[in-house]
């Protein structure tokens, strides 16, 4: 009954998107406003509509209607109600669901702003939104449907559908499997939906760039609407690699955060081209430059967009090899290969009026810079799809199937990232247009001379790994050139308006938020990039089994096995919990429970750290295995990560930095008129 | 302050021939690094047949674990398992009704050829009957596989996983 009203609720919301996209066609070409705005009203009509449909879905969930194929897969009796309800973006049908839901929110809202200026956009956006809305209505309607109820057919198969197939009888389960175990953790119930967020505020800007090509519009209005929209994207978009990478440190057991799994890159890959956007279509704000540029990685990042919404929809354990068997993969890149060809060729038939206002002059111009950071990053993004699409291509031309894992990616991308670094050291020091070698190279030398005692310090210290002095050198580089341009514009703020310095800059940060942000950002990078070399460069581990009261040695460390208990718990779990001391330089510090879960349902373990967190680093203690009869023996697996949690805390910043960069200017217009009016009280 | 000295082709081409050097820095970078960690995905019937040729390279090798095959030493940390061969092709794994049916067979089947692998190493979660190893490392004399990667995959089927249903008219 729920189920029924469900689907039909998303059938509804599929016939009103497409609804909306032929009126708005026919409205703006025939040019008859009135039926725009019936389009516009059937948009905003989608969200209400598949929130019933989620809503449904929420409600099957939450009272275990278990004779639904989708709930018995994702949910069981024993789950806590939260869990239950994240279920919903917990396997592909419901996660589909949710990204619709989400995109319905997300270009209802966007169509709610005031028009005035660029209402011949608008028809546009309906159509471009709706498309993507009802393309992945289709995909839950016709191939992945979350009502479907289970059935028993003649010859013994259990399968979903809505209707009863012909002999078939109706399956009441008494539970479900429940969720996978791995996903029972609080990150993963914010992890997806962050990423989600993400990969569907960025149809946003493409939308309306894809209105400005139709519309004939040569300027960067386009841009500059959805100036926050991007950044939104991008922020709930990072938030989710970092989410991410916490889950799997917490998680998954392997001492790391991030395993270049395909899944991974899949997230990643939009991201990549997401940053460089943001960087050029500054140039294009403020020199009308790089406009065929900026459209081509809109373009880019909507098809990784839904690249990664069907790469990443269904968690970490879905693998290369078992999406393919699903009806939808093909779907999928059809829809992408469309919405490409048909936006390139839409850019090509603008091409000419796209044309630049200015010329690049200097190599070391600010807009020089910012290309060059599109160029890292785009290199960066090649050697991504590289690994991915390699084993294919060597199965193509040599008949055998080769493949590239982490060390691939980790030696290629290294100088690109630490060229990114050097640039973000030097680009802020640089001038739009005039800069030079000579004027870029009076202003770097000193910051670069300061920052030398971090290298300095280390090779004294007794480190001698190249890549990794060199990496930190960079980071303090870019850490004194950010720190120094805060200084240098607050005293110069604090000067002219005879302000105090906290105030000049409060002030400073306050009037020109997307670079100061921009700048948090930055930091946050260096902490992150101080992390990431610390655990990639120092991370130690060791294993070994222990009898109650022996000891295990990494580093400074002493690690000693004290007890062990195993219990059954009420949601289904048998659990293994180690107790072990950990002494640093012969002294107790900590007391850790490295434990391993079986879950009975699933017939599933999953191994939870120990783990004794300070900022200079990890202590990660893994409990292995044990001997469950005698419960003498245990085996620990250990790592040493240094400096991990300067990626957490610098993620921090991070983001804290896109808030500030994307925290709502006043309307430029209002401002105007608020101006006048207290001019003229002046006056007065 | 400007140096607009050069004209605008002169400008042109230095931009381009820069641009240039960077997409061969890219290039470079990612042809190399295939070239030192590139790594054969073999199955095990290929891996037969290839013989000594890959015998000194890391090789990857996917395969079905044999549930009763399964030994693990605590104390030395070493797991020892059989895989049996499945084959790579995803039609021919479609056509035998998808990667469980395909690794449930692999195992049942007396003639598939099989590998001994050797694992030093804590014993993986999701190592169980039936499931996908995936190993990375390489073939000694002996034949036996030393894998120093072990990934696991247990791909899921709705008609074994819903348990205690029961039936109604």
């Amino acid at each position: 009954m729920i189920a029924n009203f469900g689907y039909f609720a998303l059938i509804i919301t599929f016939i009103t998107a497409l609804y909306g996209v032929g009126v708005a066609a026919y409205g703006a070409t025939q040019h008859k406003p009135a039926y725009v705005e019936s389009a516009r009203r059937a948009m905003l009509l989608t969200w209400p509509l598949i929130t019933l449909a989620a809503l449904a879905l929420i409600t099957l969930l939450i009272n275990g209607h278990y004779e639904i194929r989708y709930v018995a897969s994702v949910t069981s009796s024993t789950m806590p109600t939260y869990l239950k309800v994240t279920a919903l973006w917990g396997g592909q049908e419901g996660s589909l669901v949710f990204w619709a839901w989400l995109m319905s929110a997300f270009a209802s809202a966007a169509s709610l702003r005031k028009w005035q200026r660029d209402r011949e956009m608008l028809p546009w956006i309906v159509v471009v939104t709706m498309i993507t809305l009802a393309f992945f209505l289709s995909l839950v309607i016709f191939f992945e449907n979350p009502f479907a109820r289970l059935w028993l057919t003649t010859d013994g198969q259990q399968v979903g559908a809505m209707l009863q197939p012909a002999g078939a009888r109706a399956l009441f389960p008494a539970d479900g499997q429940g969720l996978n175990p791995l996903l029972r953790h609080p990150g993963m119930v914010i992890h997806p939906p962050m990423l989600y967020l993400g990969f569907v505020s960025f149809v946003i800007p493409y939308a309306f760039a894809m209105a400005a090509l139709i519309t004939k519009r040569s300027d960067d209005r386009w841009i500059r609407i959805t100036r926050r929209w991007t950044l939104v994207a991008w922020l709930f978009l990072s938030l989710g690699l970092i989410l991410g990478g916490r889950w799997a440190y917490d998680v998954l057991g392997w001492g790391g955060y991030w395993g270049w799994d395909p899944v991974e890159i899949a997230a990643f890959m939009p991201w990549l081209t997401g940053t460089a956007f943001l960087h050029s279509v500054m140039v294009q704000e403020k020199k009308g430059m790089l406009k065929h540029w900026n459209m081509i990685l809109i373009i880019l990042t909507y098809a990784l967009v839904i690249f990664g919404t069907f790469l990443t929809r269904s968690g970490v354990l879905s693998s290369v090899h078992a999406f393919a068997q699903s009806a939808i993969g093909p779907l999928f890149f059809l829809f992408i290969g469309v919405t490409s060809i048909t936006s390139l060729l839409l850019l090509g038939r603008r091409w000419s009026i796209l044309k630049s206002e200015n010329q690049l002059g200097s190599m070391f111009s600010r807009e020089a810079l910012f290309l060059l950071n599109n160029l890292l990053f785009m290199g960066i993004l090649a050697v991504c799809f590289w690994g991915v699409i390699f084993p294919l291509i060597s199965e193509l031309v040599t008949g055998a199937k080769v493949t590239v894992g982490p060390p691939f990616y980790e030696r290629a991308t290294s100088p690109l990232w630490l060229g990114l670094l050097l640039l973000m050291g030097v680009a802020p020091l640089s001038a739009y247009a005039s800069s030079t070698i000579k004027t870029i190279g009076r202003a770097v030398w000193k910051p670069a001379l300061v920052s030398l005692i971090v290298p300095i310090a280390l090779v004294v210290g007794g480190y001698t790994n190249i890549g990794a002095i060199l990496g930190y050198w960079l980071a303090a580089f870019v850490a004194v050139v950010t720190l120094y341009e805060f200084w240098r514009g607050s005293i110069a703020r604090s000067r002219r308006h005879a302000e105090s310095l906290p105030l000049a800059f409060w002030r400073l940060a306050g009037r020109n938020r997307r670079r100061y942000g921009g700048y948090v950002i930055h930091l946050g990078v260096v902490l992150m990039a101080i992390g990431i070399i610390g655990i990639e460069v120092f991370q130690t581990e060791t294993q070994a089994t222990l009898a109650r009261g022996e000891q295990l040695t990494l580093g400074r460390y002493v690690m000693t096995y004290d007890a062990l208990s195993q219990f059954d718990t009420p949601d289904g779990r048998n659990v293994a919990r180690a107790v072990v001391s950990i002494y640093r330089d012969g002294k107790l510090v900590d007391e850790l429970y490295p434990r391993k879960d079986f879950y009975y349902a699933s017939q599933q373990p999953m191994t939870i750290p120990g783990v004794r967190s300070t900022l200079e680093d990890d202590f990660y203690v893994l409990l292995v295995g044990w001997e469950p009869i005698a419960q003498q023996g245990a085996t620990f697996k250990v790592y040493h990560n240094p400096l991990v949690n300067f990626v957490w805390f610098g993620g921090f910043v991070f983001i804290l930095g896109t808030l500030v960069a994307a925290w709502p200017d006043q309307d430029p217009e209002t401002a105007r008129i608020r101006k006048r009016r207290q001019t003229s009280l002046a006056r007065a | 302050m400007t140096n607009l000295s050069t004209t605008p082709k002169a400008g042109r081409a230095k931009f381009l021939v820069g641009g240039l050097l960077i997409v061969a820095a890219v290039v470079y970078l990612i042809a190399s690094s295939t070239q030192a960690s590139a790594q054969y995905y073999l199955t095990i019937d290929e891996l037969k047949a290839r013989g000594d040729e890959v015998s000194d390279r890391d090789i990857k090798i996917s395969g079905a674990v044999d549930g009763e095959t399964i030994s693990y030493d605590a104390q030395s940390l070493t797991l020892k398992f059989t895989i049996a061969n499945v084959p790579a092709d995803l039609d021919e794994i479609e056509e035998e009704g998808g990667l469980a049916e395909v690794l449930h067979n692999a195992v049942m089947d007396p003639t598939a050829s099989r590998l001994n692998v050797v694992y030093e190493g804590p014993m993986p979660d999701l190592l169980r009957d039936e499931a996908q190893a995936i190993v990375t490392g390489r073939l000694d004399s002996d034949g036996v596989f030393h894998a120093y990667e072990l990934l696991l995959k247990c791909p899921t089927r709705y008609e074994e996983e819903i348990p205690l249903q029961s039936e109604q008219g």
